[in-house]
């Protein structure tokens, strides 16, 4: 690995998260610690249950961790972080607002200029192929719709920090490639942080420099995998490229084994 | 690929159709079931199956109203404004309180126990006592419409902002929102269905809360026709005093749903009056 002087943007020091409550106690994650260096693209994966949701979570300050300590962008998470922009597992858009509006709803909690930030909106749109659908409600968005319309609202005030939780879940083969390409674009151009949790293997690795593979519940890392792919990638030749080949088998082997000793 | 699969699907909003077709397609109904109320009305009334003292025919009855028309609209207009006016009230104190318990857990434990008691006093039975306390103007009756329809405003309004997805807030805290902006933004406005449902309830409780407020106070209004009407067994009077009442309920029960409509448009259409059709 290569040794950089920066401070980690992200670091999760020997995490645990426990959910408890009157019908049972679940230990979620268990002895977790990473460091992700600034402007890298770190993907996640595992076995449904395992934590992968919680994670993002603690290191965006929506949950507070039973044990251990988690530190972004050098100081320590204490409560809701507003420098991160996130895309949760289920859309959650408001269902009285356009597309549009929606991914407005970023500028207008953080009371961002409005010109700048419907020229932004606009770039979004046209980038994630939402063009045409600017005023429909989610509603009348298809599923993959309004996860582009999520995805458009976390990158609007262009956050140093991305955590998005399977977010081209609900998308066809064929638009989550395209979303990827985008994605992998948008990430080399500029210089975020991204923590992407996914069940594709595929994705994980041609959009990481490294990637997570967690165990079953209680989750903890079962290995980091550097993907030895360059840092620009080109999607057709990446696929056929022998790093990509080993390292999707590899990973597909950690995760089989994770779920036949469950 | 695994297999291009297409559907087509082709969809047909109704919204876009001929307006009035679509008011006739959807009220006919229940206009086919006042006329068969007004025909059984007139069957008992014409075929003397019940005494005509007991029942004035439809026909007599609309030409009461239309022969008193003055004096019946004096007193719909006194109801009606108790009604309106305690309708009002109720809904601005009961978002209020509804606000305030949701904010503060201590608020909603100290008002709860006291909302159900007020409650479960029958209003009836205490409106008497406001007479006494307020005098025999539109006072009391406001009072008691207020009390009866602030319940339904309070329980909806709590329901609809205790409901909204807990992952929205969060995802506002990650937008360094304010508790403001938060409220104004994604509580308050994802409440508002649970509190039309509630309003609905609301509003024609308060004629009720009006209507038993002339009952015991007072010589105007609606309450007061039928209280005399009954007095002097002028069944007619009755009659239309009642009738006048419950067109007085469904037009604000209309009012109100058309607001709903104008403001929750989206809840509406999500609700599915843009009709699909599937080939
Ligand atoms: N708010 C909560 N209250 C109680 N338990 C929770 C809560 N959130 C998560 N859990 C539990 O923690 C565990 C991990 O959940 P999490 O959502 O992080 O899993 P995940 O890896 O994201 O799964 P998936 O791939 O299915 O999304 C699960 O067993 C879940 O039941
Ligand atoms: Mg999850």
């Amino acid at each position: 690995m290569t040794v950089t002087q920066q401070a980690p943007a992200v670091e999760i020091q020997k995490v645990a998260a426990r959910f408890r409550s009157k019908k049972r106690d679940v230990l979620a994650l268990e002895n977790v610690s990473m460091d992700v260096r600034p402007g890298e693209f770190v993907s996640i994966v595992g076995p449904s249950g395992c934590g992968k949701s919680t994670l993002l979570k603690l290191v965006s300050g929506l949950l507070k961790p039973s044990a251990g300590a988690v530190r972004l962008l050098g100081g320590p998470v204490g409560g809701p972080r507003k420098d991160v922009g996130y895309v949760f597992q289920r859309a959650a858009l408001l269902e009285w607002r356009t597309a549009r509006r929606n991914i407005l709803l970023q500028a207008e909690m953080r009371g961002m200029p409005q010109k700048e930030a419907a020229a932004r909106a606009a770039e979004l749109i046209e980038m994630t192929g939402l063009q045409g659908f600017e005023d429909a409600l989610p509603h009348e968005l298809s599923g993959g719709m309004q996860q582009r319309v999520a995805l458009c609202r976390a990158l609007l005030h262009r956050p140093p920090v991305l955590l998005m939780d399977e977010p081209f879940g609900a998308l066809d083969a064929l638009t989550r490639e395209q979303m990827n390409v985008e994605l992998h674009r948008i990430w080399h151009e500029t210089s975020t942080t991204v923590l992407l949790v996914t069940h594709s293997i595929a994705e994980a690795v041609y959009l990481g420099n490294r990637v997570v593979v967690m165990t079953p519940r209680p989750g903890t890392i079962a290995e980091v995998i550097d993907v030895e792919l360059p840092r620009r990638r080109n999607y057709a030749a990446t696929m056929s490229q022998p790093a990509f080949a080993s390292a999707t088998s590899h990973i597909r082997d950690l995760l089989g084994a994770a779920t036949h000793r469950e | 690929m695994k297999g291009d699969l297409l559907i087509v699907v082709q969809t047909v909003t109704i919204r876009d159709r001929d307006r009035l077709g679509e008011l006739a397609e959807r009220s006919w109904r229940p206009f086919a079931l006042l006329a068969a109320c007004f025909g059984i009305w007139w069957a008992l009334t014409e075929f003397e199956v019940v005494p005509r003292y007991l029942v004035p025919s439809p026909g007599a009855t609309l030409q009461l109203i239309a022969d008193k028309a003055g004096y019946i609209t004096h007193h719909t207009l006194v109801t009606g404004y108790e009604t309106v006016l305690g309708f009002v009230i109720a809904v601005v104190v009961g978002v209020a309180a509804a606000v305030l318990m949701v904010a503060s857990a201590e608020v909603e434990k100290t008002l709860y126990p006291l909302l159900l008691f007020a409650q479960v006093v029958p209003k009836i039975a205490i409106a008497p006592l406001f007479v006494v306390w307020l005098g025999f103007g539109l006072t009391p009756r406001i009072v008691v419409a207020v009390l009866i329809a602030f319940f339904p405003v309070v329980i909806s309004m709590v329901t609809g902002l205790k409901s909204v997805d807990p992952e929205m807030l969060q995802l506002a805290s990650t937008m360094g929102a304010s508790p403001a902006k938060t409220f104004v933004k994604i509580r308050f406005p994802a409440s508002l269905p649970f509190l039309f449902s509630g309003l609905k309830v609301a509003v024609t409780l308060a004629v009720t809360g009006a209507v038993v407020g002339e009952f015991v106070g007072g010589n105007d209004g609606l309450g007061s026709i039928i209280l005399q009407a009954n007095g002097n067994l002028d069944t007619p009077m009755l009659f239309a005093g009642l009738l006048v009442m419950s067109l007085l309920g469904v037009v604000l029960f209309a009012a109100v749903e058309f607001a709903e409509r104008l403001l929750l448009p989206w809840h509406a259409s999500r609700r599915g009056d843009a009709v699909t059709v599937t080939y």
